[in-house]
């Protein structure tokens, strides 16, 4: 018998969210547990700060440019390599529950698979492996579906739509009448993507996703191996939890955020000091990326709207950190307690008020690229408490899956399995992560490299529709932890950028046999 | 209002390929996610592999020029035109193209998804003569 896995993931969340990263708004005495038994990385970071790009880095370990997944709207090859085939093969039960999205969630011809399951009323289907078989999809043999609301075609919507049809228009209308990201206002300040939802708790999306994720580990018998990968929606936006819960964090009691800058001539002084798309969007003349909505001008945001998009993620947060309880009080129940790693994270974070943004796009810093990781190992492989303050990216994850279970990397995944230990950091204290842009959508083509270590942050924006490949900026992590001053073009800093530059240039010429980059089939 | 443009090369005679396209009943064989259609002179109604079912107004199936034209009449489009154009460029090797055009701009990116995935079914049908 080997190690169980239960892998959770939210989504677009903080790293600051956290109690254990020392947030102070939410309350998360379960993560907070996990972190203190297991292992907390302080500086992970995605391979993209956007989902389908950065959820395909998890499944297969490689980078966008690697999978092809390279903007969300690009579907993940079905038969691209992952790590939950190879569990499979290791005969363990395998399954996702809550929000995958490697494949668009906008198909109205519903021809993906994450998209007919729930239709079809089946577990799984059979398609192409990366090793040539045929199997389960992507390596799951159950998969039941959520994403941030009752639309669409997934199992979560089916359960709205039959069980509780009068909670159909309960939640926020994610997309606005011409299908973009809705800019509708809500809640008591107007801000975007915010309404008070008055569906009851248990039948929220957080809760449908613990309580399908406890019915499915139900059905194990108690000697099996499993893997479950866990994937709640929140707390990306809408913003908009059970009305009954608002009472936990009142958004008049809530501070500004410190990446939010009060006063709106500093705060657009900064903006100008970045790349030019930084203050583009913020004015409303170029919403770059789908992911932010369409006809919403950041240059609006009011610090009460800021306020309260922060109360309404930690009241999502702290419903997420209560629905994990559970599911490991399920799992205590079952004896497997002793078993089980448990490994925590998100695909991206969210600007959450940071420079006077909400949302995300190619805007790489810490609000984007910082984001929660913690790694409890099962306690039977005595691995001891750490706190790893060493850069450490997401696409580390497939190999730390297949070693729990006893699996050696295999050669399609591009970094090594998490470190337990600081000195088991590839390249100790010269480590460094990288996260990728590429977006092309109606025109508009953005193409971004950054490349993070302990101390500094670069980024390049390659040549595209708003940049002429010549803009950068460059952070002192440790000086400027809110990256409010861009070294980029500051003489001082050119040696340190060059290294930098140098870590970019290896990751473009790294030897990798990367697939065909896909085709945007969907926005989204 | 967007427009998508996909287009294929395939390895074999244009009259072939068009042979694949220009039935408006054949769509189910060829277009991803279409399981079935009903057509009454020039209105075709696709059935979708996710149970919605959607109205389309066939405008020109052309055996000349090798050219299908329709449109989605749903009112979940306020317009679309769709195109399918066979290129004659040599005895066993033609262009096939598949034009979207649509608003909300957005489902002219979802419709030519589909649209990029059907050229690739259009093919396999051409070449394994199953027209």
């Amino acid at each position: 018998m080997g190690r169980k896995i239960l892998f959770i993931t939210t989504d677009q969340q903080r790293f600051d969210t956290l109690g254990c990263n020392g947030g102070i708004l939410s309350r998360t005495p379960v993560i907070d547990r996990l972190a203190a038994e297991g292992i907390r990385y302080t500086r992970a970071q995605p391979s993209s700060v956007v989902c389908m790009p950065s959820r395909s880095s998890m499944l297969t370990g490689q980078f966008p440019t690697t999978h092809g997944a390279w903007m969300n709207g690009v579907p993940l090859a079905v038969d691209a390599p992952s790590f939950a085939e190879s569990l499979h093969d290791q005969g363990y039960a395998t399954s996702l529950i809550g929000k995958a999205h490697f494949e668009p969630f906008m198909d109205i011809f519903g021809r993906f698979t994450e998209n007919s399951l729930a239709q079809l009323g089946i577990p799984t289907v059979e398609q192409p492996w990366y090793d040539g078989r045929r199997g389960v999809h992507r390596g799951f043999d159950h998969l039941e579906m959520a994403t941030h609301g009752a639309a669409g075609m997934l199992h979560y919507a089916k359960f709205i739509r039959d069980e509780h049809p009068e909670m159909f228009g309960a939640f926020y209308n994610v997309l606005d009448g011409e299908l973009n990201v809705n800019a509708e206002g809500g809640g008591e300040t107007g801000a975007p993507q915010v309404k008070y939802n008055v569906i009851p708790r248990e039948w929220y999306h957080t809760d449908w996703v613990a309580d399908r994720t406890i019915a499915w580990l139900n059905t194990l018998d108690a000697d099996r191996d499993w893997f479950c990968w866990m994937s709640f929606p929140d707390p990306h936006h809408p913003w908009d939890p059970p009305q009954s819960e608002l009472g936990r964090v009142n958004w008049r009691d809530v501070d500004l955020p410190a990446g939010y800058i009060a006063d709106a001539a500093q705060r657009e002084a900064v903006l100008d000091s970045k790349a030019r798309h930084w203050r583009m969007w913020y004015d409303g003349s170029l919403v770059s990326n789908y992911e932010a909505p369409a006809k919403w001008v950041p240059a609006t945001l009011t610090p009460d709207q800021v306020r309260e998009v922060n109360a309404l993620n930690a009241i999502e947060v702290e419903l997420i950190d209560e629905a994990i309880g559970r599911v490991l009080s399920a799992i205590e129940s079952r004896g497997w307690s002793h078993d089980v790693d448990i490994v925590f994270t998100t695909d991206h974070g969210e600007l959450q008020g940071d420079f006077g943004l909400l949302f995300k796009g190619p805007y790489h810093v810490d609000g984007l690229l910082r984001l929660p990781l913690i790694w409890r190992p099962a306690p039977s492989a005595q691995v001891a408490p750490a706190v790893i303050n060493e850069p450490v990216s997401l696409v580390s994850l497939a190999a730390t899956f297949l070693a729990a279970a006893g699996l050696p990397a295999p050669e399609w995944v591009e970094a090594p399995a998490l470190p337990t230990t600081s000195s088991e950091v590839v390249g100790g204290s010269d480590a460094s992560t990288i996260t990728e842009w590429d977006s092309a959508l109606f025109g508009v083509d953005v193409h971004v490299r950054t490349v993070v270590t302990r101390q500094w942050l670069l980024t390049r924006y390659q040549a595209g529709y708003v940049h002429d490949g010549t803009e950068g900026e460059l952070y002192d992590l440790e000086g400027d932890p809110l990256q409010r001053v861009n070294l980029y073009s500051d003489p001082g800093y050119t040696s340190i950028r060059k290294n930098l530059e140098t870590l970019l240039e290896q990751h473009e010429n790294r030897d990798i046999e990367r697939s065909t980059p896909g085709v945007l089939v969907a926005p989204v | 209002m967007a427009t998508v443009r996909y287009e294929r090369r395939i390895a074999a005679p244009a009259d072939t390929v068009w042979n694949v396209v220009k039935d408006p009943a054949s769509i189910p064989q060829w277009f991803p996610g279409i399981v079935g259609c009903d057509v009454e002179g020039n209105i075709r109604t696709i059935h979708l592999a996710n149970g919605i079912s959607m109205p389309e107004e066939i405008i020109a199936s052309d055996s000349i020029l090798r050219r299908f034209a329709y449109r989605i009449t749903s009112p979940l489009y306020s317009s679309h035109l769709g195109t399918i154009d066979v290129i004659e460029i040599g005895e066993r090797d033609s262009l096939c193209v598949y034009s979207t055009t649509a608003e909300p701009d957005v489902l002219a990116l979802v419709i030519g998804g589909g649209s990029y995935g059907a050229l690739a079914e259009i093919e396999r049908l051409a070449l394994t003569g199953k027209d």
